[in-house]
């Protein structure tokens, strides 16, 4: 096949797997916070790239202010905890000034926030310059592990995997097992009902969209690691992300994990063997074509519409 | 009757009022611009009423069908490289390409080592076969996507999602496709059609008016679905789509239709923009062009025809300007104008427009004539009609007739909420 021996096969499908991981844990971290906000909102955000790309600069500032102060090999850590923070609070603060005037008009979102993409992507431009940045990684993430002399993987591929295993287990127990996870659930299955016992739902909304743009951030902490980072590099994911969001199953972890996997898997073992863009093309088509046989996706919730 | 109050009675053209915006646009399009510009500035126009194709096919998607396509840059782009690939094609005859090593191909599958012409190439030797490809192709793929998805009810953001992953795949196929599509740099070099010089400045004056006339013709084809059944219960099924459906229309079917529609006049757009511009490239096919073409009839308002021209235009100039001058506010503005237009004018500068012309009583029939002739399957529409929720009722007809602004509100969560305290203050 190709002219590989098998042997070479099982390395190349390895290796090429692994680094389909790595784009996996992205655009699992993406796709999660798109499935928060549009499966359990309906909400479109086409800025959720954005979102990932102050994520990401914010990893590159600190990484940049640790490497002065000479505390570079623990700094990551911050830097996933205030990226998360300033990207929840700006989506918070997005949320109040122009998500929920829109709520009504879910096409119309779609058209606003993709406004808002282009509005912060001239932000970061005018910020940070157009030319790309890669934050100082620390000494123990560099290197790489290698199990047979033939297989390399990369501990930064390792590092960014458990972080996305930590987010995905911290989401799956703020939706299942807190309250508030029961009063998102509640608000998406019977608004006006929800509202009727009690519950706030608009503050539900704003605490819901904001906590997925804050998963965006994550994202974007995660992704200094394992590429450099421009203005537009938000937008390079973002129909990757609703593509794994939508083929998954809105709304559904489990379908969201997998469809990302798949996806992610797909696209990176299919470049080794054929052209890089031949390889998202045919990705993307045969995930096109799976949506107009199965428009709900593969692991859709069962929703009383 | 002369002719005047015959067009004033047309319920096509939509009354007084309709006559007089097309009159002006008319005016505009063939008289001011051609006699105020220069054909630099002319043929920059020009390029810029090619998208209004692309808008005018979205007001009857978007603004009266209530589909959000995120992917008309896929038909303008197949339209467009239809038409390039038949001009390339004369362009590269064996004798001006006689220093490449296989002549009589195109320059750039001779870069990437290509021998032969494909066989897709074959039939854009011809002049009519070009013409039919650029109004079926492109609408036979819409009926294939239109076909999968809103036969299965897939409609709203899902539609938009799948329609712009379309727009990527299409976009990096033909980037990708180097050898046979002219990669990133796209089809250039175009020279003649039929041995006519394309770039001269009396062709470029001759495709100008071909172009304007050619979009008065999607005009009034547009005008004439939307006074005739099918417009009513596009809106009607725009604003409830159930109730169309259980009346026993097949909502689909009409939905496949219009996006056909639609796609075949993006198709067209494209044919002509390469014509007029000379070059076709995959930055109009994906997903920001796609998106911006949107915006266009956002801007003009989304349920008006005239308007989409007018947006188009305007958001064109707008934009040759600021990027010539300050390219990084483009973005800005650009962005800042997506974000305005949808939170604060729905109904874009034709709602504009329609409020202070109602205010002032401009160019507003004395006697509403045509409510007259309103046949019984219309009373039918506008009864589903009048029960719009409020995003729907945003949009205004653009026939001149206002869709009622439904004072009946539903009821949403935050009005349930403050009942609810209400009653407790009350207790």
């Amino acid at each position: 096949m190709f002219g590989y021996s098998m042997a070479d096969i099982g390395n190349i499908v390895v290796m090429q797997g692994f680094s389909g991981l790595s784009m996996f844990t992205v655009l699992l971290l993406m796709a999660l916070g798109l499935a928060i906000i549009f499966g359990q909102m309906g909400v479109i955000n086409m800025a959720h790239g954005e979102f990932m790309t102050i994520g990401a600069y914010t990893t590159v500032l600190l990484s940049k202010v640790a490497a002065t102060y000479g505390f570079t090999n623990y700094y990551f850590i911050f830097a996933i905890a205030i990226a998360f923070l300033l990207a929840f609070a700006v989506g918070y603060f997005i949320e109040f000034i122009m998500i929920r005037h829109l709520y009504k008009r879910p096409l119309d979102t779609l058209l606003a926030t993709w406004g808002l993409s282009l509005v912060m992507q001239q932000i970061f431009r005018s910020t940070f310059g157009a030319k790309e940045v890669s934050a100082e990684l620390p000494e123990w993430m560099l290197g790489s592990f290698k199990p047979t002399p033939d297989i390399d993987i990369p501990i930064n591929g390792v590092f960014v995997m458990v972080l996305a295993a930590l987010v995905t287990f911290g989401v799956y127990m703020f939706m299942y097992k807190s309250r508030w996870g029961l009063r998102v659930r509640a608000t998406v299955q019977n608004r006006t009902m929800a509202g009727a016992v009690g519950i706030n739902t608009s503050k539900v909304d704003r605490v819901t969209f904001a906590l997925g743009c804050g998963i965006a951030g994550i994202a974007g902490a995660a992704f200094t690691t394992i590429a450099s980072t421009g203005p537009t590099t938000g937008t390079l994911y973002i129909v990757d992300s609703f593509m794994v969001v939508v083929f998954g199953g809105a709304a559904s972890i489990v379908g969201t994990i997998a469809s990302a996997f798949g996806i992610a898997q797909a696209q990176s073992i299919l470049q080794f063997f054929m052209t890089s863009s031949m390889g998202k093309v045919s990705t993307l088509l045969v995930i096109v074509t799976i949506l107009m046989m199965k428009p709900e996706g593969l692991f859709a919730s069962k929703l009383r519409k | 009757m002369t002719l005047w109050e015959k067009m004033k009675a047309s319920p096509v053209l939509g009354g007084k009022e309709g006559v007089i915006s097309l009159a002006v646009l008319a005016a505009i399009i063939f008289v001011v611009l051609p006699l105020g510009l220069d054909i630099f500035r002319l043929n920059l126009i020009g390029k810029y009423l090619t998208y209004a194709f692309v808008a005018v096919g979205l007001v009857m998607l978007w603004g009266h069908g209530g589909i959000l396509s995120l992917g008309q840059g896929i038909f303008f782009g197949l339209g467009g490289y239809a038409m390039a690939m038949f001009l390339k094609l004369e362009a590269s005859d064996p004798l001006s390409t006689k220093i490449q090593s296989t002549p009589g191909i195109p320059d750039f599958m001779d870069w990437n080592q290509l021998t032969a012409l494909p066989w897709f190439w074959e039939p854009f030797k011809s002049l009519p076969f070009t013409i039919f490809a650029v109004l079926t192709i492109p609408a036979l793929f819409a009926y294939i996507i239109g076909y999968a998805m809103f036969k299965r009810r897939v409609g709203g953001v899902y539609f938009s999602i799948i329609t712009q992953a379309v727009a990527l795949i299409l976009s990096i196929l033909i980037v990708g496709q180097q050898g046979y599509t002219g990669g990133v740099n796209g089809m250039t070099d175009l020279r003649t059609m039929l041995g006519w010089d394309i770039r001269s400045d009396s062709a470029k004056y001759i495709l100008y008016f071909v172009n304007g006339l050619l979009l008065f013709g999607a005009i009034f084809l547009s005008k004439y679905i939307m006074s005739s059944k099918f417009g009513m219960l596009l809106l009607a099924m725009r604003d409830k789509e159930e109730r169309v459906r259980f009346s026993g229309y097949d909502v689909s079917n009409f939905k496949i239709f219009i996006f056909c529609l639609a796609a075949m006049m993006s198709a067209v757009g494209g044919a002509m923009f390469t014509l007029q511009v000379g070059f076709m490239s995959p930055s109009f096919v994906g997903i920001v062009p796609s998106i911006e073409m949107v915006i266009f009839c956002a801007v003009g308002g989304r349920a008006s025809l005239v308007g989409a021209v007018y947006g188009t235009l305007l958001v064109n100039y707008g934009k040759t300007v600021f990027s010539e001058t300050y390219p990084e506010m483009w973005l800005f503005l650009m962005g800042g104008l997506f974000i305005a237009v949808v939170m604060f004018f729905p109904s874009g500068l034709a709602g504009i427009w329609d409020k202070y012309a109602t205010k002032y009583g401009w160019f507003k029939d004395k006697a509403p004539a045509k409510k007259l002739e309103v046949s019984t399957s219309k009373v039918e529409a506008q009864a589903v009609l009048t029960e719009t929720s409020i995003e729907t009722s945003l949009a205004t007809d653009s026939t001149g007739v206002a869709t009622k602004r439904s004072p009946r509100k539903k009821a949403d969560a935050t009005s349930a909420i403050e009942g609810n305290k209400l009653r407790g203050a009350e207790a």
